[in-house]
C-alpha cells in the first residue's frame, strides 16, 4: 500500500529524514519509534504532504502512485489520514459542520454525489458511540477548549468518520489517561481491517499494549536503524535509546 | 469643467431650502451646518483623522445632489437584500426618496418611521428639540454636511419599557437613475428607558452607477435600554460610503455596534460613543474582508465620562490584493471616570504582499484607576491550521474560509440575531468563492 523509497526531506536546507526506506501492507500495523527530534513526526508531515517539508530524494508511493505533487487534500482523498499531535482549533466550527465539510469535499472530489443529511447522522451517532463520545460534544467548536485527551478521541472519531485506508496516528497516546488511550485504542482496533493499514508513532511502548504491532522501526537522526517484529519495542522500553543510539554508533 | 463638489453642494443649499419649510425648527441648525461646512470644505489627509482616507477623488465626481426622479422597485427585484419577507419592519429609501411600498412602519406603542414626517409634524416636535443633533458633531465637516441636508431618514422612538415585536431593517437603494448620486440619510434612534431594539442598515447599489453616501446616525438610549445595531456593508465596488454615527448612553445602558464590511471601494466609519453616565456597556465590533483595491476606515471612539463603566472593542480585517486598511481606535476617559474598563482589539490578517493596514490605538487616560488594554496584530493565516484541515480532505480554498470563520468568531458569536448571523457568514463564503454545506 505505501512505499516509501530512500526518503531525504527537510526544512530550509536543514535535512531531517536522511534516507528512509519503508513498506506498510494493507492488514498491517506498523509502529515507528525513536527519540524526540529523530524525525518521527517530520515523517508523518511528509507521508501528509505538509508543504514546509522538502523532499529533497526519493518517494513515497500509494499504492504505486509518486505523491510527490499531491496537495495534503489530495492525499485525503486518496485515503491517507494523519491524526495530529497537537489538533488545531478552530472555533465557530462544530465538529459535526466540520466533519460535513470534511466528508462532502472528500466525495466531491472522488466525483460522487454529497452524503444525505439522515444518512450522516447516522454515521456521526454510529461512530461517536465507537469512541464513547457524548452527543453535545458534537456541537462544540472543533479542539476549542478541548482538553488533551478530547482532542485525540476526536482525532480517531475523524479517522472512523473518514475511514482512511492509511492511518498515521502521531503520538496519539500523549496526555491520555489510561481510560482514554484504552478507548481510542479500542477504536482504532475496530477499524483496523484486512484493507487497511495503520502507522502508530509513538515515543513509549506503553500505546501498543493496546495496539499491536506486526512490525516495529526504529527511527533515529532521520534514518531507521532497527527494524523488529513486537518484541523490539518492549526490549527498548527496557534498554532505553541510548541502547540503540550506542548500537548504531558501534 | 473641472467640478469642485463643495461648490456645488453649497450652492445647491439654498434650492434645499427652497424645497422644505424654513420654518422647520431644524431650520436654522441646517443653516449653522452649512457654514460650518462652507468655511472647513471636506476634510484633507493634512488632518490626522484623515491621514489613510483621501476624498480627493470623490470631490471630482460630478454627483447629483437631488435625484431627478426614482424608480418604482418591484418587491421581487430586491427581495433577496431583505433579511425577512415579513419577520422584520422595513424603512427602505429608493434613491434618497422613501419607499412605501417596499416598507414595513408601524406606529404600534413604537414608532418606526420616517426622519421626513418627524421633522416636520407638530406631535413629533418636542422629541425633535430634545434630540435632533444634539449627540451629533458640529464640527465635524461630513457631518456638518450631511446635517445641513438632514430631511430624510428613519425615525425610531421606542418609549419606556417597549421593545419592537421584530428587528427592523433599514435599507438604502440606489437605482441608477443618475450617472452618479450622492445620497444623505439622517437617522434619529431614540429608546428610552428599559427600551430594546435591534437594527439592520444596508446600503445597495442595483447598478454600477458610482454613489457617494453619507450618513448621519444619531442613537440615544436612556438608563437600561439596549440597542444593537447591525451595519451590513457590502454594496457594489462602485459606492462610497461615510458613515458617521453618534451614540450617548446613560447609566445602565447597553449599545452594541457590529459593522461588517465587505464591499465598496471607499468606506469610511466614524462611531463615536460618549458614555453620560454609569455601569454602561459599549459594544463596537466589526469584520472587515476586502480585496482588489478596495479601502475600509474605521475611526472609533469611546469617552469614557463617568465612573464604573466598560467599552469592548473588537474588529477583525482580512485584507487581499491591493486592498487598504485603517484601524484608529480613540478612547478617552475623563478624570473623573474611575473604575473604567476599557478593551480594544484589533487583529489582522494581510492574504496580499500588496495589501496594506494601517492600525492605531489612541489612548488618553486621565484617571488613574482604570483598566485599559489594546492589542493590535497583523499576521498571515496561519500555516498549521492550514495543514490540519487540508489533511482532512478539505482543499485550500474551503479551508481558509473555515479559518476565516474562526478568525471571525468573536465577533459573529455576539450576533443576536440568527438569520443575520447565517447571512453574514454566507456573504464570507460568497466573498471567498465557496459554498459551505453548513449553516454556522
Amino acid at each position: 500500500m505505501l512505499k516509501i523509497v530512500n526518503l531525504h526531506a527537510g526544512v530550509e536546507g536543514n535535512e531531517i529524514l536522511k534516507g528512509i526506506d519503508l513498506e506498510v501492507n494493507a492488514g498491517e500495523v506498523h509502529a515507528i519509534m525513536g527519540p524526540n527530534g529523530s524525525g518521527k513526526s517530520t515523517l508523518a508531515s511528509v507521508i501528509a504532504g505538509k508543504e514546509e517539508f522538502e523532499v529533497t530524494e526519493g518517494q513515497v508511493l500509494l499504492n504505486g502512485e509518486d505523491l510527490e505533487d499531491s496537495a495534503p487534500e489530495e492525499r485525503a482523498h486518496k485515503g491517507i489520514f494523519l491524526s495530529f499531535q497537537y489538533p488545531v482549533e478552530i472555533p465557530g466550527v462544530t465538529v459535526t459542520n466540520f466533519m460535513k465539510t470534511a466528508i462532502n469535499e472528500s466525495r466531491k472530489a472522488r466525483g460522487e454525489e454529497e452524503m444525505p443529511a439522515n444518512q450522516m447522522l447516522k454515521k456521526i451517532r454510529e461512530k461517536a458511540e465507537l469512541l464513547e463520545i457524548d452527543r453535545k460534544f458534537l456541537s462544540r467548536s472543533l479542539n476549542e477548549g478541548f482538553s488533551g485527551g478530547e482532542k485525540k478521541r476526536n482525532e480517531i472519531f475523524q479517522m472512523a468518520m473518514l475511514e482512511p485506508k492509511l492511518a498515521i496516528l502521531d503520538e496519539t497516546d500523549s496526555g491520555l489517561d489510561i481510560d482514554a488511550l484504552r478507548i481510542v485504542a479500542n477504536g482504532v482496533n475496530k477499524l483496523k481491517s484486512q484493507d487497511n493499514a495503520v502507522i502508530v508513532i509513538t515515543h513509549y511502548q506503553r500505546l501498543l499494549d493496546y495496539i499491536v504491532p506486526d512490525f516495529v522501526h526504529v527511527l533515529n537522526d532521520g534514518k531507521i536503524v532497527k527494524s523488529g517484529t513486537k518484541e523490539l519495542a518492549l526490549e527498548l522500553e527496557e534498554k532505553g535509546y541510548d541502547w540503540i543510539k550506542n548500537e548504531t554508533v558501534a | 469643467m473641472a467640478i469642485d463638489l463643495k461648490e456645488k453642494l453649497v450652492s445647491s443649499f439654498m434650492a434645499f431650502e427652497n424645497k422644505v419649510n424654513v420654518d422647520d425648527p431644524v431650520h436654522e441648525i441646517r443653516l449653522g451646518a452649512i457654514k460650518n461646512f462652507e468655511s472647513r470644505g471636506f476634510p484633507t489627509s493634512k488632518e490626522e483623522a484623515w491621514k489613510y482616507t483621501s476624498l480627493r477623488k470623490l470631490q471630482k465626481t460630478n454627483f447629483s445632489v437631488f435625484p431627478k426622479k426614482s424608480k418604482t422597485l418591484e418587491y421581487k427585484e430586491v427581495k433577496k437584500y431583505f433579511l425577512h419577507e415579513i419577520d422584520t419592519y422595513k424603512i427602505v429609501f429608493v434613491d434618497g426618496v422613501y419607499s412605501s411600498y417596499l416598507s414595513e412602519t408601524t406606529h404600534d406603542g413604537v414608532d418606526v418611521c420616517l426622519m421626513s414626517s418627524a421633522l416636520s409634524k407638530a406631535m413629533y416636535r418636542q422629541l425633535i428639540d430634545l434630540y435632533f443633533n444634539k449627540v451629533a458633531s458640529k464640527e465635524e465637516q461630513m457631518t456638518s454636511l450631511n446635517t445641513a441636508f438632514s430631511r430624510e431618514g428613519a425615525y425610531i422612538y421606542i418609549p419606556r419599557n417597549k421593545a419592537p415585536l421584530k428587528p427592523i431593517e433599514i435599507i438604502h437603494f440606489a437605482t441608477g437613475t443618475e450617472a452618479s448620486l450622492m445620497l444623505q440619510p439622517r437617522n434619529l434612534i431614540i429608546a428610552e428607558e428599559n427600551a430594546e431594539l435591534q437594527i439592520i442598515e444596508s446600503h445597495v447599489s442595483l447598478t454600477d452607477n458610482e454613489i457617494l453616501t453619507n450618513a448621519v446616525t444619531e442613537i440615544f438610549a436612556a438608563e437600561n435600554a439596549i440597542v444593537d445595531f447591525y451595519k451590513v456593508q457590502n454594496d457594489r465596488h462602485s459606492s462610497s460610503l461615510i458613515d458617521n454615527t453618534y451614540i450617548a448612553q446613560k447609566s445602565k445602558s447597553t449599545v452594541r455596534v457590529h459593522t461588517f464590511s465587505f464591499g465598496g471601494k471607499l468606506t469610511r466609519n466614524n462611531l463615536n460613543f460618549y458614555q453620560e453616565g454609569s455601569h454602561i456597556d459599549s459594544t463596537l465590533k466589526g469584520v472587515t474582508i476586502i480585496g482588489e483595491k478596495q479601502h475600509v476606515d474605521h475611526h472609533t471612539l469611546v469617552h469614557h465620562q463617568q465612573p464604573d463603566s466598560e467599552s469592548h472593542q473588537d474588529y477583525k480585517g482580512i485584507y487581499g490584493e491591493k486592498s487598504t486598511g485603517v484601524f484608529n481606535g480613540k478612547i478617552i476617559v475623563d478624570e473623573i471616570a474611575q473604575k473604567t474598563n476599557a478593551f480594544q482589539q484589533n487583529n489582522n490578517i494581510l492574504i496580499s504582499d500588496k495589501a496594506t493596514i494601517n492600525t492605531k490605538p489612541q489612548l488618553e487616560i486621565f484617571a488613574d484607576d482604570v483598566k485599559c488594554s489594546h492589542g493590535c496584530t497583523i499576521g498571515q493565516l496561519d500555516d498549521d491550521a492550514m495543514f490540519y484541515l487540508q489533511s482532512r480532505g478539505i482543499p485550500k480554498k474551503e479551508a481558509t474560509a473555515l479559518l476565516m470563520y474562526a478568525f471571525t468568531d468573536d465577533v459573529m458569536s455576539s450576533v443576536r440575531i440568527p438569520e443575520l448571523k447565517n447571512r453574514i457568514n454566507n456573504l464570507i463564503a460568497e466573498k471567498l468563492g465557496v459554498k459551505m454545506g453548513f449553516d454556522l
